[in-house]
């Protein structure tokens, strides 16, 4: 099973049922147990929706647009059937007492739910080897990383588990292990989908997106999931809709600056080839500039770790989590309860968040940050004057190996440096496949348009896909 | 700003507990090795020139958005939520004493 059509198709037809499908998920996901992308399965939950989802089809009814699709969703969504533990000691037990918005429209179309993909603990890092509960493998090469944080809905994915996965992303979550496991990763403009129920990491740029195997079926979800929500008040009104007659001719800008020497020569090469598609089917594609692109990882590591430090501030052992035992005060409790639910990564980013908030440097570190953030803007908003989409690659190499960067922070950082440029921005950007490398390992190319041009980004891929 | 940040172990100390976070002795030593190159990356910003630019703190947009001020049901019930914590009594979540 690998599109949302062919599942759609076979189970209006009768070939299939509801609980067929979710049966074949789960054994898929027990038969590829060895990636370790998931932290748990649903099973009970999902074949009972699978059952009254093939009861009410039977009945006639019309069960909504992914009636009897399973899918997978990242740990950082809230969702029925089992703990959320955004891959941390912190949320380990932690039952969800209600579900994210997207789970919730994505149910209401009739989709189905069985598992928890692992991430990085709280999605801080790039390659899912910052879990609590260790790392998932990359889908073409156990020996290499499956990206991050969303690795273990990227591998999924790849693996055919399910036809559709979600996924966060802050800085290059989605499109990043996309890009490492060989599918397409939507990463929508800031505020198209509810983060309601997801939790949180960077609010002024967190967002919602899905991995699926072709730019349809992320059309589909990305229909399904956007749209104002009132319990997210950062929320657009619903602006996306998936464009069947794309603007013949697109100008497209290649970063001069992401394609340098620092960038894996088989990734430009592939970058280059996917240009080659784009011109053959009638785009302009021409080179551009974007000088600010080296400051953007500087400006990230300032701005994401201050909103971190004061979004985990929250996790205290009291209402709900883990809790330290043995404790003589609130203080010891407090201390002892982050120290023992927070992996390494997040102590750093909260440590460095403190620190660019505190009076004295908050000027140096953190406004400065914010006020090239409006001159990164202002980059980009010039170059859509003329260009309809900037393309890049999504990341500077293919995936790296399992333990090759952990031990330098600033290195595993260095992966994102592709992805962090459009979210700081708010803009929407999509990793499509564009190829492997001698080593098998799947190579993905970036497209990124102005706000609330995710249809055209995806209507623009579609135009080369498969060729 | 071109000089790499020299960040001691008092800093570290005095972070760890603005963060609320109770760490080892080791975890503070590795601490300050990576929070120190970090620092030394991040402080590449300090070359532009930002006179007379406005921050951008948010890139939505929108202002004041709001909402009917009335009540919204939630499904979602008060033992739930105290199920929630690790300790409760007497439909109260307990903590350590404060004073």
């Amino acid at each position: 099973m690998s599109r949302i059509s062919n599942i759609i198709d076979q189970i209006k037809s009768g070939e299939l049922t509801a609980r067929a499908a979710v049966e074949a998920a789960l054994e898929k996901a027990k038969s590829t147990d060895e990636f370790h992308a998931l932290l748990s399965v649903t099973e009970a939950r999902a074949l009972e929706r699978a059952d009254e989802i093939d009861a009410r089809l039977q009945g006639g009814e019309n069960v909504g647009r992914l009636a009897g699709v399973p899918f997978i969703a990242k740990d950082n969504f809230l969702a029925f059937g089992a703990p959320t533990t955004a891959a941390s000691r912190m949320l380990e037990k932690f039952d969800a007492p209600l579900q994210a918005t997207a789970v919730e429209k994505l149910e209401q179309e009739g989709a189905i739910c069985i598992g928890k993909a692992n991430l990085d603990a709280f999605a801080h890092g790039g390659s899912t080897e910052n879990s609590a509960f260790g790392p998932t493998k990359n889908a073409f090469d156990q020996t290499k990383v499956a990206g991050g944080s969303s690795g273990g809905s990227a591998v999924v994915t790849a693996l055919d588990v399910v036809p559709f996965a979600l996924g966060t992303d802050t800085g290059g979550s989605i499109r990043q292990p996309a890009s490492f496991n060989g599918v397409v990763g939507v990463k929508p403009t800031y505020g198209t989908v509810s983060r309601y129920g997801v939790v949180a990491m960077a609010s002024s740029t967190d967002t919602i997106g899905c991995f699926t195997k072709d730019i349809a079926d992320s059309e589909l979800i990305m229909d399904i999931m956007s749209g104002r929500d009132i319990n997210d008040m950062t929320t657009l009104p619903d602006f996306f809709a998936p464009i069947t007659d794309l603007k013949p001719g697109q100008k497209i800008g290649i970063i001069k600056e992401s394609m340098g020497d620092a960038v894996d020569p088989e990734v430009r090469n592939a970058v280059n080839d996917y240009i080659e598609k784009l011109r053959a089917v009638g785009h302009i594609v021409e080179e551009v500039h974007l000088s600010m692109l080296k400051y953007a990882l500087a400006m990230y590591y300032i701005i994401v770790p201050a909103e971190v430090s004061s979004n985990l501030a929250r996790y205290d052992g009291i209402r709900y989590g883990h809790r330290a035992e043995n404790v003589a005060t609130l203080a010891e409790l407090y201390g002892r309860t982050r120290d023992e639910g927070f992996v390494t990564e997040n102590k750093r980013r909260i440590m460095i968040g403190s620190y660019v908030l505190s009076s004295g440097y908050f000027d140096a570190y953190y406004q400065q940050a914010q006020k090239a953030r409006t001159l990164l803007v202002n980059a980009y908003e010039e170059l859509f004057a003329s260009y309809d989409v900037l393309l890049s690659p999504t990341a500077p190499t293919p995936a790296f190996g399992l333990g090759e960067n952990t031990a330098d922070p600033v290195q595993m950082y260095l992966a994102d440096i592709m992805t962090v440029p459009p979210s700081l921005a708010g803009l929407p950007a999509i990793s499509v496949p564009a190829g492997v490398s001698g080593a098998g390992l799947p190579i993905g190319v970036q497209l990124v348009g102005p706000r609330r041009s995710d249809a055209n980004l995806l209507a623009l891929a579609k135009s080369v896909e498969g060729k | 700003m071109d000089v790499m940040t020299v960040i001691s172990r008092d800093d570290v100390q005095h972070l760890a507990q603005l963060s609320s976070l109770q760490l080892t002795d080791e975890e503070l030593d590795s601490l300050q090795t990576d929070i120190g190159n970090i620092l030394g990356y991040i402080e590449q910003l300090g070359e532009l020139d930002t006179t007379g630019v406005e921050p951008t703190y948010q890139v939505t947009g929108l202002e004041n958005v709001w909402r009917d001020d009335s009540v919204i049901h939630s499904d979602v019930t008060r033992e739930q939520m105290l199920a929630l914590s690790t300790e409760s009594a007497s439909n109260q979540v307990k903590v350590p004493k404060v004073l």
